[in-house]
C-alpha cells in the first residue's frame, strides 16, 4: 500500500470525527468546541502551545476522558464518548507523552502484551498451556518478532525495559501498538527528548508504517520541522479552541497560527 | 565465653550427635514453610495485579475454610461443599471488584489498602453471624486427605512424617508450579502484570481492568480455600487461623513481592530458620523465639536486597 496524496486525501473517506467536542476541568477549559476528522491513511498533526488541549483531545478520542459535550464518529458509528476498551477493540492504539510501559518486563513481552485482543482461546487451554493455545502463542509471537525486527529492536527484545534508554523505550511502545494492528494510532510527542538522529529514525518508522501498513497516524508533536515534513494535514489547537486547519504550508503562514506561537504586537 | 560457646559450638555439636533430630526439625521447618508459602501466594497475587497488599487474604483463608465445613455440618457432602465453595469464592471475588475496586479506581494504593481492611472486618462479622465464633473442625477424612504418620528409621533414630504434611507440600508445590507458568507465558498472565505496572497503558491495549481483578481475587480465593484446608487440618478451622496470614509478611520480604517462586523459597527459609531456631538455640533464649525470629530474618534481608530474592527490580530515574 502506497500513501495517499493530497489530493486522494482531501476526497478521502473520513475514519474518525469528533463534532463539537467540551470537556472542562472544574473551572479550566480544557477543549472547548472544537471539530475535526482524520480521514483513512493520512498522516494528521495536532499542533498547538502548551495547555492548548491536544493531549486532552487524544484522551477523548481513546476513551480515557468523556466528553461532556459533543459527539465522537468513529468508522460511522456515532456515540457521546467512547470506551478504552471499545476503542482499542474498534482499532486504536497509543503511545503516551510521557512513555506508559510495563517497566517489570521485557521488550518482547511488552510488545506481547499489545497482541492481548488478538488472542482467543480460553483460560483453562492457557492454563494448561497446552495444544491450541501452544499453537496460538506461537502465531503470535511470530508477528511480534517481525514488528521487532521492523524496528530494529532485536538488540534489546530480552532486556527490561526499565533498563533502556529513552529513545529507545519510546520505541518499543511505539511497537506495542503496532502489535495491536491499528486502524488508527495516536502519537503523543513520539519525538519528545529525542536527539536528531533519533528523531530522524522515529520520523522514518512513522512514515513507513503511513506506507506499509496504510494505518491511519494521529500525532501530536512540537517539533515544526518534522510536523511540516511529516503530515499531511494540520489543526492547531490554542486555548482548548481550534485556530486554524489545513495543509501544512497553509498553516506555516496563517497570521492566528503565528499569533498564537509568538504573541501579538500591541 | 560460656555464652560465645553456647552460641556457636553447641548447636552444631547437637546437630551432629543427634542426626534424626536435625532431620525431623528441617522436615518440620519445611512443611510449615510450605505452608506459610501458600498464605504468601494469596498476597502476591493480588500485589501483582494491582500493587495493593490485600489485608483481607487471612480472613479469605478462614472464610473459605468454615464456609466449607460450615455446609458440610448442614449435611452437604464434602465435594459437593467444596465446589459450593469454590463457587462462593468466585461470587466474592465478584463483589469485592464491583463494590469495592471499582469505585476506587484510580485513587492512591494507601486508599485501596484501607478498603481491604474494611473488607476483613466485614467478612469477619459475616463469618460469625453465618457460622458461629467457635472452632470447628476440618472434614479431612472426607476429603481424602490422609491421616496418621510414616516412621522413618534413619542414621539409628526415628523420623516421624505426618501424612497430611506430605499432602499439603505436593498440593501447595503443584498450585504454586501451575500458576507460575500462567503468569510467565500466557496471555492473561501477561494481562495481569500489565495491569499491574500501568493502568493506563494496559487500557489502551484494550485490557479490561475489571475482568482482570475478578480473575485474580479469584484465584487469591481458591489459594485461601486451600490454604484454609491444610492449616485447618492440623489445627483446626477458627479465627485464630486469621492471625497466622501475618506470619506471611515476612515471607513476602523475603521472596519479593512480586514473585511465585520467591513466595515460596522465602516460606522454606523462614520455616526452617524458625524451626531450627526453635530447637538449638531457643533454649537459650527462653522459649518464644519462633514468634520473632522470621521478623529478625525479614529484616536482615530488607537491608542487603529491598527487593526480596526474586522480586523485580523496578529501576526509577530521577
Amino acid at each position: 500500500m502506497r500513501a495517499p496524496t493530497g489530493q486522494e486525501i482531501a476526497a478521502g473517506e473520513i475514519l474518525l470525527s469528533v463534532d463539537n467536542i467540551s470537556l472542562s476541568f472544574g473551572g479550566v477549559k480544557a477543549v472547548s468546541g472544537v471539530s475535526l476528522d482524520i480521514r483513512k491513511g493520512e498522516i494528521r498533526a495536532i499542533i498547538g502551545p502548551n495547555g492548548a488541549g491536544k493531549t486532552t483531545l487524544l484522551n477523548i478520542i481513546n476513551g480515557f476522558y468523556h466528553p461532556q459535550q459533543g459527539r465522537i464518529t468513529f468508522k460511522g458509528k456515532s456515540r457521546s464518548r467512547m470506551r478504552p476498551y471499545e476503542a482499542a477493540r474498534g482499532g486504536i492504539a497509543r503511545t503516551f507523552q510521557n512513555v506508559a510501559l510495563f517497566k517489570g518486563m521485557t521488550a518482547l513481552d511488552n510488545i506481547m502484551v499489545g497482541r492481548t485482543l488478538k488472542m482467543h482461546r480460553g483460560f483453562v487451554w492457557q492454563l494448561l498451556r497446552f495444544g491450541p493455545a501452544l499453537a496460538e502463542e506461537v502465531a503470535h509471537r511470530r508477528v511480534v518478532e517481525e514488528i521487532i525486527d521492523f524496528l530494529k529492536l532485536q538488540q534489546v527484545r530480552k532486556i527490561q525495559v526499565g533498563k533502556l534508554p529513552y529513545g529507545l523505550q519510546k520505541r518499543v511502545e511505539l511497537g506495542r501498538a503496532l502489535a495491536m494492528e491499528p486502524e488508527l494510532l495516536l502519537l503523543d510527542e513520539p519525538m519528545a527528548g529525542m536527539n536528531l538522529e533519533e528523531k530522524e529514525d522515529m520520523s522514518r518508522y512513522i512514515l513507513d508504517v503511513n506506507d506499509h501498513f496504510g494505518t491511519t497516524i494521529a500525532l501530536i508533536e512540537h517539533d515544526m520541522g518534522v510536523v511540516m515534513d511529516l503530515s499531511d494535514r494540520v489543526v492547531v489547537l490554542d486555548h482548548g479552541i481550534k485556530i486554524a486547519d489545513g495543509a501544512p504550508s497553509d498553516i506555516k503562514n496563517d497570521q492566528a497560527v503565528i499569533a498564537a506561537y509568538l504573541g501579538v504586537a500591541h | 565465653m560460656d555464652l560465645l560457646y553456647k552460641i556457636f559450638i553447641d548447636p552444631p555439636v547437637q546437630m551432629g550427635a543427634a542426626p534424626d533430630l536435625l532431620v525431623q526439625a528441617l522436615w518440620e521447618g519445611c512443611v510449615s514453610g510450605v505452608l506459610y508459602a501458600l498464605i504468601a501466594l494469596g498476597f502476591v497475587l493480588i500485589f501483582k495485579a494491582s500493587g495493593v497488599f490485600n489485608f483481607a487474604q487471612g480472613i479469605m483463608v478462614v472464610f473459605a475454610a468454615l464456609t466449607l465445613v460450615g455446609l458440610n455440618g448442614h449435611g452437604v457432602p464434602a465435594f459437593l461443599a467444596l465446589a459450593i465453595t469454590l463457587g462462593v469464592m468466585f461470587v466474592l471475588a465478584l463483589a469485592v471488584e464491583r463494590v469495592v475496586l471499582r469505585p476506587l479506581v484510580n485513587q492512591p494504593e494507601i486508599i485501596l489498602f484501607m478498603a481491604t481492611f474494611g473488607l476483613t472486618y466485614f467478612l469477619i462479622g459475616l463469618g460469625e453471624l453465618i457460622f458461629g465464633g467457635e472452632p470447628k473442625v476440618m472434614i479431612s477424612d472426607q476429603l481424602w486427605l490422609p491421616g496418621g504418620a510414616y516412621r522413618i528409621e534413619i542414621f539409628g533414630g526415628f523420623v516421624q512424617l505426618q501424612k497430611i504434611d506430605i499432602a499439603a507440600a505436593v498440593i501447595a508445590l503443584l498450585l504454586v508450579a501451575a500458576l507460575a507458568v500462567f503468569f510467565q507465558r500466557t496471555r492473561i498472565g501477561r494481562a495481569l502484570r500489565a495491569v499491574a505496572d500501568s493502568h493506563m497503558a494496559a487500557l489502551s491495549v484494550g485490557i479490561s481492568l475489571e475482568q482482570i481483578w475478578v480473575i485474580v481475587w479469584f484465584a487469591a480465593g481458591i489459594v485461601a480455600l486451600a490454604t484454609g484446608i491444610m492449616w485447618g487440618a492440623r489445627s483446626n478451622v477458627s479465627f485464630a487461623l486469621e492471625i497466622i496470614a501475618l506470619k506471611a509478611l515476612p515471607v513476602l520480604i523475603l521472596g519479593g513481592f512480586t514473585s511465585i517462586p520467591g513466595a515460596i523459597v522465602g516460606g522454606v527459609i523462614i520455616g526452617v530458620g524458625e524451626k531450627l531456631g526453635e530447637f538449638y538455640w531457643g533454649p537459650l533464649l527462653g522459649s518464644g523465639i519462633e514468634s520473632w525470629l522470621a521478623y529478625v530474618i525479614a529484616l536482615v534481608f530488607l537491608l542487603f536486597r529491598p527487593q526480596g530474592l526474586f522480586g523485580e527490580r523496578i529501576i526509577e530515574r530521577v
